[in-house]
């Protein structure tokens, strides 16, 4: 592009391209140091026995024990599952959003995403009172006569589904959607025209086109679902126990750093096996949901991708098929007519589905409100009265207090560190050409990919014996390493929508590089950037896993103290800290979310 | 010549969005094997008006009639009809044989017989050898061109275009509109095509049809709307013109007209206006000569050159006139004007059937 007319322009700084991408190295450093080397330490100590020696015990012990085999085919039950349902639910959710007008998509696609930002822990307790005993659900069935005696929903399968469902399902839509954007719905126009029913048109060209979403939505739902423990731990039975809920006892009850390593070892593993899986059937190059991606979709490599490809082109058929068999039939019952416009049922029963799944998705955290104002002692939907003794009762408690005021400070210092670790790097990956690029980005997006348990774990061993643990700076450094990756997305985001000419001409009118970088490109990134903040401060602000490891009984952040009581005793105290932390974290994310949609459209 | 068989017709269509009329009393008749061009400018209602005979948007009133059956509101696939779209719209994962075999296979032929037609198809627009290939893999003028068989491959009564060249570079452009009018002359297709471009629209069309805000301006041949525009819209927008205010001073067969600053005009008469109206006199820039001093005409201006551009084989002039009123003129372009420079004078010229006289009434 106009590379030569920038190095023309350009002060000449140092020639070098190694030493001038200097402010990636910072960044780069602090995740070798605290992730890389941590990680692979702990996958390291799974292949020793206690007394130094290389041995296969730990994985022999996995082997022999039936326990962990079975919560090896739970996880992937649950995980399964979970996968299923959150991508059968979301696909008309995203079709919906992708053929909206401008408008209404981004509105209905905060809304879709409020829950993926709403703590993990707010809305897990929320379930635990809409489905408990004696939950909002049962009330309700039992008034209305629908059924005598509660039904179980919380503590077994049906709980874990309705919890995981529930948080997976905005990833599988917004994976989805990404891909459905893109569809050009001139294609279904004209298959029509070509003289496609609706059902053909829908099946053969628009769900063909939609495949590597759904793929991508898939593999991104179940690799995450593998790695939960707060949902199956909060609303599941024994039965429910997932790979990474024996992990955290393997710490917590044993401290065997070199079991917890090997099952973390499994953990990856099985992530690994879905990936190469995805990868022989579909292509990787499907994630990327890239126009290339849709000619070579199902043409994978291999006799298994071509058997599988055939299939998939069959079943597609069939179904569009069947579709216009329905709708013959339908037809032939209430024909279409020239003479007036037709009224499409299937539009109504969309609109109405899409509302149903947005509510399921908006609403439940919403009861932890109500419920927080209750005059009574324990926890009941509708509440008894109307009192503010449960914010009396949080904002007196010295615990929760500190924990309160322990959590804005470390949230506040990984935003800050985030930020300028994060927009530092991202300006070497957007504006210079670096070596290995793509596996730099790699490096920085792998805390998103990676089981966050398994970084704590390692973070909580090397932290042991560098006496970081139950510290804030170790708490920071943590989170950091989690909030990064966003910064980096957000800020590239914006910088690659920046005009860099703006630049170019600043130089050219006598601005030093520095007074450029302050007076013309930052206040034109601001956005991205405060939304990059804001979204670091989020991450840290909502975290369990690591404060899990990390922190102590005196040095509990506001999760990991919601986390003790929910695991010991479940009172309002807790339903007025999630209204408090709901509401903080609706208004900080809308606003952050905001801000970076009016900086990427401004210059864009 | 035998009455051809009337293949499109639509009647008082109208399409309103909330308050905004998005197109208003369209009526339309397309012959057998005619190829009418809807022109307009964006916004004019062209692409509405196209869509609504593809069944894509419903109007809001009238009726639509295709190959003699009602269609206003059937869907899309129950219509006779085939559409090439502005980008194409050949789907990304289907190679070209299956993109032309597609329409085909929703009608439920043979195989043995799709393949033979698919074949004929790609003959016809001479691209046999990329049967096989993915849309991507083509040029933009060879999807162009698929785009196009796909489309006739089932022999629908009406193939309608979106601006089809939109997205080609000016040779290409050029190029294709040829072959699509050879393609045209040779199967004998009806074709309703959409362009904003004028020189696009009357180098292929058999008829034009002229819109704006939603209305239709005029219909007819592309002489027709040149030489006898019925409003300055169209006036204006197809080719230059000077458009002249004036009153009629004395009516007749040849009038006389009152110019600005008191110019005395003459003009062939072709409606009846009488004596004291108000008109505007259209008159093209080529028709409008720079006179020596020995000539004479039935009108002429004296005026001051204020530019002459030259942009090769023609060269445009601009006279200011006394009143300061500035008339154009267009010529090829000949050695002897280059002594011309801005400031000099010069007499204008032109007969009293070069201009074109229009009532004032009636929208622009």
């Amino acid at each position: 592009m106009s590379t030569v007319g920038a190095a023309a322009i350009r002060p000449p700084l140092s020639q070098s391209p190694f030493l001038r991408a200097w402010p990636i190295y910072p960044l780069l450093l602090f995740i070798i140091a605290l992730f890389i080397i941590p990680v692979a330490q702990i996958l390291f100590l799974s292949a020793f026995d206690a007394a130094g020696h290389l041995s296969t015990e730990n994985y022999a012990r996995i082997a022999k024990t039936p326990v962990y085999l079975q919560t090896l085919i739970i996880t992937f039950k649950i995980a399964g599952w979970t996968t299923l349902f959150a991508i059968l639910a979301g696909y008309p959710v995203a079709y919906f959003l992708a053929s909206s007008p401008r408008r209404l998509r981004d509105i209905l696609t905060l809304l879709v995403l409020m829950p993926f930002w709403t703590s993990f822990l707010v809305r897990t307790f929320a379930w635990m009172i809409l489905l408990g005993r004696n939950g909002a659900v049962n009330r309700l069935l039992t008034a209305l006569g629908i059924i005598d005696a509660p039904l179980s929903l919380i503590f077994n399968f049906t709980g874990v589904m309705i919890g995981m469902v529930h948080a997976m399902m905005p990833l599988a839509i917004l994976a989805m959607l990404s891909v459905m954007q893109n569809i050009d719905m001139t294609l279904v126009k004209a298959a029509r025209t070509l003289g496609a029913r609706g059902g053909q048109s829908f099946w053969r060209i628009y769900f063909r086109l939609s495949l590597p979403g759904l793929a991508a939505a898939g593999l991104l739902v179940f690799i995450t679902a593998l790695g939960f423990f707060i949902t199956p731990a909060l609303l599941g039975g024994r039965r429910e126990t997932m790979l990474a809920q024996v992990i955290i006892s393997v710490i917590q009850e044993v401290l065997n750093w070199r079991f917890a390593g090997a099952l973390s070892v499994v953990l990856l593993a099985a992530s690994a096996v879905v990936f190469y899986v995805y990868d022989r059937l579909l292509g990787m190059s499907t994630l990327a949901g890239s126009d290339d991606a849709i000619g070579t979709f199902g043409g994978g490599r291999g006799v298994v991708a071509r058997v599988s490809a055939s299939i998939g082109a069959r079943v597609i058929a069939t179904l569009g098929w069947l579709t216009d068999q329905a709708g013959e039939l339908w037809e032939r019952l209430f024909p279409v007519r020239a003479d007036r416009p037709t009224r499409s049922l299937g539009s109504g029963m969309l609109w109405t589905f899409v509302i149903l799944i947005i509510a399921f998705l908006c609403a439940p955290s919403l009861f932890v409100i109500p419920v927080s104002f209750t005059a009574g002692t324990f926890i009941q939907f509708p509440p008894q009265g109307f009192s503010l003794r449960w914010y009396e009762a949080y904002l007196t408690s010295p615990g929760w207090v500190d924990a309160t005021i322990r959590s804005f400070i470390v949230a506040f210092a990984t935003a800050m560190l985030s930020t300028a670790l994060g927009t530092a790097a991202a300006f070497v990956l957007v504006r210079q050409r670096i070596f290995a690029r793509m596996a730099i980005l790699a490096l920085i997006l792998a805390p998103l990919v990676l089981p966050r348990l398994i970084f704590a774990v390692a973070l909580f061993y090397v932290y042991a014996r560098v006496g970081l643990v139950g510290t804030i700076l170790g708490l920071v450094l943590g989170h950091t390493i989690l909030a990064v990756p966003y910064v980096v997305i957000t800020v590239m985001a914006v910088l690659r929508t920046y005009d860099e000419r703006l630049d170019q001409a600043a130089w050219s009118l006598g601005a030093s590089r520095l007074r450029t970088l302050y007076h013309i490109t930052l206040p034109q990134i601001r956005g991205g950037v405060v939304a990059g903040f804001l979204f670091a401060f989020i991450t840290s602000f909502d975290d369990l896993t690591v404060a899990l490891f990390v922190t102590g009984g005196s040095t509990a952040t506001l999760p990991r103290q919601m986390w003790n009581d929910l695991l010991l005793q479940v009172n309002p105290t807790l339903a007025a800290v999630s209204s408090f932390i709901l509401v903080f974290v609706t208004v900080f994310v809308v606003i952050a979310e905001l801000l970076r949609r009016r900086s990427v459209a401004k210059s864009g | 010549m035998l009455e051809a068989k009337t293949k499109l017709s639509i009647r008082h269509a109208w399409k309103r969005y909330g308050t905004v009329t998005a197109l208003a009393d369209a009526t339309l008749e397309l012959r057998e094997g005619e190829f009418l061009t809807l022109l307009g400018p964006s916004g004019s209602g062209k692409t509405t008006l196209l869509m609504m005979v593809a069944g894509l948007v419903a109007p809001t009133a009238g009726e639509i009639w295709i190959d003699g059956k009602l269609a206003t509101y059937a869907p899309p696939n129950k219509r006779d009809i085939g559409i090439v779209f502005q980008n194409y719209a050949l789907f990304p994962h289907l190679t070209v044989h299956e993109n032309i075999a597609f329409p085909l296979q929703m009608r439920r032929v043979a195989p043995a017989e799709i393949a033979d037609q698919v074949r004929r198809a790609l003959e016809i627009v001479q691209l046999p050898h990329v049967a096989d290939r993915l849309p991507r893999e083509l040029s933009g003028g060879q999807q162009q061109r698929i785009a196009l068989a796909r489309c006739m491959v089932y022999g629908p009564s009406i193939i309608l275009m979106d601006e089809p060249l939109g997205a080609l570079d000016r040779q290409l452009r050029d190029q294709m509109q040829l072959e699509i009018k050879n393609l045209h002359a040779r199967l004998g297709i009806t074709v309703l095509y959409v362009t904003h471009d004028q020189e696009e629209a009357m180098a292929m069309s058999n008829r034009i049809c002229l819109m704006n805000h939603g209305r239709i301006e005029q219909i007819g041949t592309p002489q027709e709307l040149y030489f006898r525009p019925r409003n300055v819209f169209v006036a204006r927008f197809l080719g230059e013109s000077n458009i002249i205010d004036a009153t009629v001073e004395e009516a007749g067969r040849i009038m006389r007209l009152a110019g600005p600053d008191g110019i005395q005009i003459s003009a062939v008469a072709d409606v009846e206006i009488s004596r004291g109206e108000a008109v505007k006199l259209v008159l093209r820039p080529e028709r409008v000569r720079l006179m020596n001093s020995g000539e004479s005409a039935d009108n002429s201006a004296v005026g001051v050159l204020k530019e002459m551009v030259f942009v090769g084989g023609i060269t445009r002039y601009f006279v200011t006139l006394p009143g300061g009123a500035v008339l154009s003129a267009k010529h090829l372009s000949h050695h002897a004007h280059f002594g011309l420079h801005p400031g000099n004078a010069l007499r204008l010229g032109w007969g009293a059937a070069d201009g074109l006289v229009l009532r004032q009434s009636g929208h622009e």
